[in-house]
């Protein structure tokens, strides 16, 4: 009984301390020249699109929510945002190849598409996230022009 | 007049290309010109003979047959065989002038190799991998040469009719991008020939 009391102590201790850890890395102020809003003359309204539904797994600057302050919910979303990047990152899309640029827009549209991204278990908690059919179209028929 | 003359054109080359594909012509109803155009086309381009892409070109159209076959965890087991064939391929064995080239479509294709080998069980997310690659595949295969004679083959309807390409060792048509559902849609819009 005292041995599981005192490992109990221990988790709960660890638990706090941990809560001192911040995860929170993928943060920059600067825009780079490679940004996909830079690559293309992005509409306004696509932009405000990809920022709210995209930018955050898919950027060098995440606005981060409350929660990501709490472990290990934060190396769960940091891990994440790390595998979004590897995939597409949009800070650097200028700096694919021609090539990948146009690998990524056509999966870029398939995913938007097929309804795949954003994706659930992310916009289950960011409501604001979820795309509209009307924002769905708009950003679709957008990337399909960038790709003829 | 002459419009006259150019709206029969079209539709003339519009009959002609449901008419070749020979299944419901309901979907072709739609489809523009440009695409009736692009299925019509049939040109050649010659490869150098070599063997350097062989691996490649095994484990792609194992791939292709997987996904003809409608098998996902096949096609998934081909697309890591593919990927690792992607990493044993020797760049520097190839012309200086065409590494750069080269070592773009690796790594795109690589990735795409890559999300298929993942994705065992979503068929369809495998296909949209495959259909990207298949560009690759082709783009590479003209720079490296091949050891089997290609055929490049389209199918209007697929990705909502925007079509889509593959490759094939035979010119017969068994469609990776529908499977069972509509295992002839397509036509040969290139032949890759050994020199």
């Amino acid at each position: 009984m005292k041995v599981l009391k005192i490992t109990g102590l221990v988790l709960l201790v660890a638990l706090v301390v941990l809560q001192f850890i911040s995860t929170r890395s993928n943060q920059s102020t600067t825009v780079l020249s490679t940004d996909f809003a830079k690559t293309y003359d992005v509409p306004e309204d696509v932009r405000s699109i990809l920022a709210v539904s995209c930018y955050n797994c898919h950027s060098n600057n995440t606005n981060y929510p409350w929660y990501s302050r709490v472990q290990p919910v934060g190396w769960y979303l940091e891990n994440h945002i790390k595998k979004g990047k590897e995939e597409l990152n949009l800070s650097e899309f200028g700096s694919y190849s021609t090539r990948k640029q146009k690998s990524k827009l056509k999966s870029m549209i398939s995913q938007v598409d097929d309804g795949e991204m954003p994706l659930a278990s992310y916009t289950f908690i960011h409501r604001e996230a979820c795309l509209s059919e009307n924002s769905k179209k708009r950003l679709v028929d957008y990337l399909k022009t960038l790709n003829e | 007049m002459k419009k006259t003359m150019i709206m029969l054109v079209l539709a003339l080359v519009g009959w002609g290309a449901s008419a070749q594909h020979g299944h419901s012509t309901e979907g072709h109803s739609n489809m523009d010109t440009k695409m009736a155009n692009k299925s019509m086309v049939k040109s050649t381009v010659e490869v150098e003979q070599s063997k350097s892409a062989t691996a490649i070109i095994d484990n792609y159209l194992a791939l292709k047959d997987a996904l003809v076959a409608d098998n996902s965890k096949k096609a998934a087991s081909s697309g890591k065989m593919l990927f690792d064939a992607f990493a044993k391929f020797d760049i520097s064995a190839q012309p200086k002038s065409q590494q750069k080239e080269l070592g773009e479509i690796i790594e795109d294709a690589r990735e795409h190799a890559e999300h298929i080998s993942e994705n065992d069980g979503s068929i369809g997310h495998q296909r949209e991998h495959f259909e990207i690659l298949s560009t690759d595949i082709k783009d590479l295969v003209v720079i490296t040469g091949a050891d089997r004679n290609l055929y490049q083959i389209f199918c209007p309807m697929y990705n909502n009719k925007e079509g889509g390409s593959w490759l094939s060792a035979s010119s017969e048509i068994k469609n990776p991008f529908f499977g069972s559902k509509m295992l002839k849609c397509g036509s040969v819009q290139q032949k890759i020939t050994i020199k």
